[in-house]
């Protein structure tokens, strides 16, 4: 080892490009870590706090491409007051004095401001990809910044962003006479759109491949556009209707026909039923269909598009595709890999969406499913096991029965033995989310079980300590471990005192522990950042509840953006 | 112009919904802190009531619920257009916002609107024959009839009661609307 040349383990290293491969490579030696952060070019930070950007950019000073997020994921259900932090200025600030060779930028559920684009966008000349995920903070002239100003712009997406319309200008400020847009993505932006102005974006964008066009693109504005992008690969439609245009359908019809690469399909909003057979022109090809912002399309008319679509691999719909339509899932869709059931209506907690029915189907019809987001009215233990058997290969399981606390619709029994089926069979599962009502035997069987479980959301499930601390003693690999509304306090919470730290993050909201046990925590471990989030003022004696606790490991210290809501302990 | 004799005290019948409802808070129309201890009760003690809601559940991405219809709340006003032979309805709570609503306006009355203006400050309603600007008013809870966009979405869905789509000819008494 002491004659092996730096630069052929360089060499070699340029070939790893798997963030955790290199994470293991850069433990083998002071040699080899010392390479390894000279030639990463490619860094996931996956909470911006766990670490200062400086340092960041002082370990891998030939980063190129930086991915950094933010809020912790309940943040999406409204569980985490505004302002609560996760600005990407300290990193787009960093960014720009180490490494202005940037070229991909992606940040989730950050606070993004126009004033922090606007110095993106004169730090980075060479920009090739800024991508925003769940994002918030600025506004359309934020990304009139951007596009007036990195010229090399290959990707823009916004997914998910909220996004403050200030006006249409924005989509005429990339470059003339052409862009080098392989993907756009505005589908989240609220607000019009310059009919002239994207016409004349997509005309001038030769390799565009990807476009996800808004709520607000009319009929006519999108035949338009595709007759003049026929290579489109993915596209995100805005609202198809009948217009005042009379010749807007028949030309989007025809338009649509000539996509022939066109392999994935999302959008649609509003649009009423009967423009569906518009998406049987491309149903041969089309590997990506996400119909879940179509709350218009009926079951029948859901069902007679995906019979056709015998290539599906990802399909993301509304539980009013009903059990009936999942039985066609399961007989056309063989190819399916991905599963996503929303409920159409969040608000309606007694939805009569889709039950373990649907469930059971789609997992002896399609048996390479390895990803499922389920959200149903009722499920039973038999139905769980059953697709525990036919789909053992499955790493992503999230079950949502809309009716917190539900128990097994034909014994009344609660879902532990389900469950518990799904951990032991699906051994390479990593992430799972739980509904219905659980007692602690189910933390027990995923203790004992899940072995590769990563990412853990349990609500209003578990009846003691023992179901934290069997998941805690349990699952060696678990990363992310996300608990609201279960009893559980601080035993449980001090029984994990020494795994926190090799896991990114713990959230407990409305749990049952007390400011005491997370100072004992705080105390026990420097290493941890141990946040309480509270906006009642009630004293700070040790007795008093924590209504919601987030606890990450860090090398930075305690955070110095915090808001007053904030307590570090 | 025509006024109704209107009790401002009387809520309208079909969105239910009171100020408080439009205050923006985090958590969902209709839940509170109370939801959240009675989740956990009930999780102990019984059932749970199908009533109770706790903030963020069902596990759906705001963003999501921002963009799906909330069945049941529904907002339908009569609009009226000056020259236009019979009344519509529009679903003031089907749209994001007031540009969504003037092209939904839009394409309702089609056939004698056009949508003029591709710049900042909006679209506005024009006579698609005489080129004549058409001014969008409100009458509101208290009987008055005001000039769409003043206040924030949510307060005008809360308290429009019908609209009307003024020659603005008409509309004298109203002040301009601001370019900026």
């Amino acid at each position: 080892m002491p004659y092996f040349p730096d630069e052929v383990v360089e060499h070699i290293l340029g070939f790893v490009s798997s963030h955790r491969d290199r994470d293991a490579a850069s433990l083998v030696c002071h040699v080899w870590y010392r390479i390894e952060g000279l030639t990463r070019r490619s860094v996931f930070i996956s909470n911006c706090y766990a670490v200062r950007p400086e340092r960041v950019h002082a370990r891998f000073p030939c980063l190129r491409s930086l991915t950094v997020k933010g809020k912790p994921r309940f943040a999406d259900f409204n569980l985490v007051p505004a302002g609560w932090g996760a600005s990407a200025e300290p990193w787009v600030d960093a960014c720009a004095r180490a490494c202005p060779g940037l070229e991909e930028l992606r940040l989730k559920r950050m606070v993004v401001t126009d004033g922090c684009l606007n110095h993106l966008a004169h730090s980075f000349p060479n920009l090739r990809s800024l991508v925003l995920v769940s994002c918030e903070g600025f506004s359309t002239d934020g990304l009139a910044t951007i596009a007036t100003n990195c010229r090399f712009l290959k990707e823009l997406d916004l997914q998910g962003s909220q996004v403050e319309f200030r006006g249409r200008h924005w989509l005429s400020c990339f470059p003339k006479p052409s862009t080098s847009l392989e993907s756009l993505n505005f589908a989240c932006l609220d607000g019009a759109v310059s009919a002239n102005a994207l016409e004349s974006l997509v005309a001038r964008s030769p390799n565009l491949k990807s476009l996800r066009l808004n709520r607000a693109v009319p009929t006519a504005v999108l035949a338009k556009i595709l007759t003049s992008a026929p290579k489109l690969v993915d596209l995100g439609t805005g609202l198809v209707a009948q217009s005042n245009n009379a010749g807007a359908l028949p030309s989007l019809y025809s338009a649509i026909q000539q996509c022939t690469s066109l392999n994935s399909l999302s959008g649609f909003w509003d649009s009423p039923r009967w423009i569906t057979p518009i998406i049987h022109y491309i149903c041969k090809n089309l590997t990506c269909l996400n119909l879940s912002y179509a709350p218009m399309f009926r079951t029948v008319d859901l069902i007679g598009t995906i019979h056709q679509c015998q290539n599906l691999q990802h399909l993301w719909v509304l539980d009013h595709i009903g059990d009936a339509g999942l039985k066609v899932v399961a007989s056309s869709c063989l190819e399916l890999q991905e599963l996503r059931i929303f409920p159409a209506n969040a608000n309606v907690l007694a939805s009569t969406g889709v039950t373990e029915e649907g469930l059971v189907a789609v997992s002896s019809g399609c048996r390479k499913l390895n990803s499922m987001l389920y959200s149903c009215s009722r499920m039973t233990n038999s139905a769980l096991i059953t697709v525990a058997k036919n789909c053992s290969r499955i790493t992503s399981f999230r079950l949502h029965i809309c009716l917190h606390g539900s128990v097994d619709a034909v014994t009344g029994q609660p879902l532990d033995e389900g469950f518990g089926a799904i951990v032991r069979s699906c051994k390479g599962l990593r992430r799972l989310s739980m509904s219905g009502l659980l007692t602690d035997s189910v933390f027990l069987y995923i203790g004992m079980y899940a072995e590769r479980l990563e990412t853990l959301s349990v609500a209003f499930a578990g009846d003691s300590d023992d179901g934290m601390i069997y998941v805690l003693n349990g699952c060696k690999n678990l990363r992310k471990l996300e608990i609201r509304n279960c009893p559980f306090g601080n035993t449980a919470l001090l029984a994990g005192t020494h795994r926190y730290e090799a896991m990114r993050s713990l959230w407990m909201s409305s749990c049952d522990i007390t400011l005491g046990g997370c100072r004992s925590l705080a105390a026990a471990m420097p290493g941890l950042n141990v946040e309480v989030i509270s906006q009642a003022d009630g004293g700070a004696n040790d007795a008093k509840k924590v209504e919601k606790l987030y606890v990450y490991r860090t090398l930075a210290g305690p955070r110095d953006d915090a808001p007053g809501f904030v307590s570090a302990l | 112009m025509s006024t109704s004799s209107t009790n401002s005290a009387e809520s309208p019948a079909v969105s239910g919904l009171d100020y408080d409802d439009t205050a923006l808070t985090l958590a969902l129309p209709g839940s509170s802190a109370d939801d959240r201890k009675r989740a956990l009760h009930d999780e102990h003690d019984k059932p749970p009531s199908p009533k109770a809601r706790a903030v963020g559940w069902p596990p759906v991405r705001a963003y999501r619920r921002n963009a799906l219809r909330e069945e049941g709340a529904c907002k339908l006003v009569k609009v009226a257009v000056d020259g236009a032979p019979y009344l519509r309805k529009v679903d003031l709570a089907a749209h994001g916002g007031y540009e969504a609503l003037l092209r939904a306006l839009h394409g309702m009355f089609a056939p004698c609107l056009a949508v003029r203006g591709e710049g900042e400050l909006g679209s506005r309603l024009v006579d698609a024959a005489t080129g004549a600007e058409y001014v969008p008013t409100y009458e509101d809870r208290d009987g008055d009839w005001m000039l769409v966009g003043d206040v924030p979405w949510k307060m005008f869905v809360e308290s429009c009661k019908r609209i009307r789509l003024m020659k603005s000819s008409e509309a004298v008494n109203l002040a301009p609307r601001p370019s900026s």
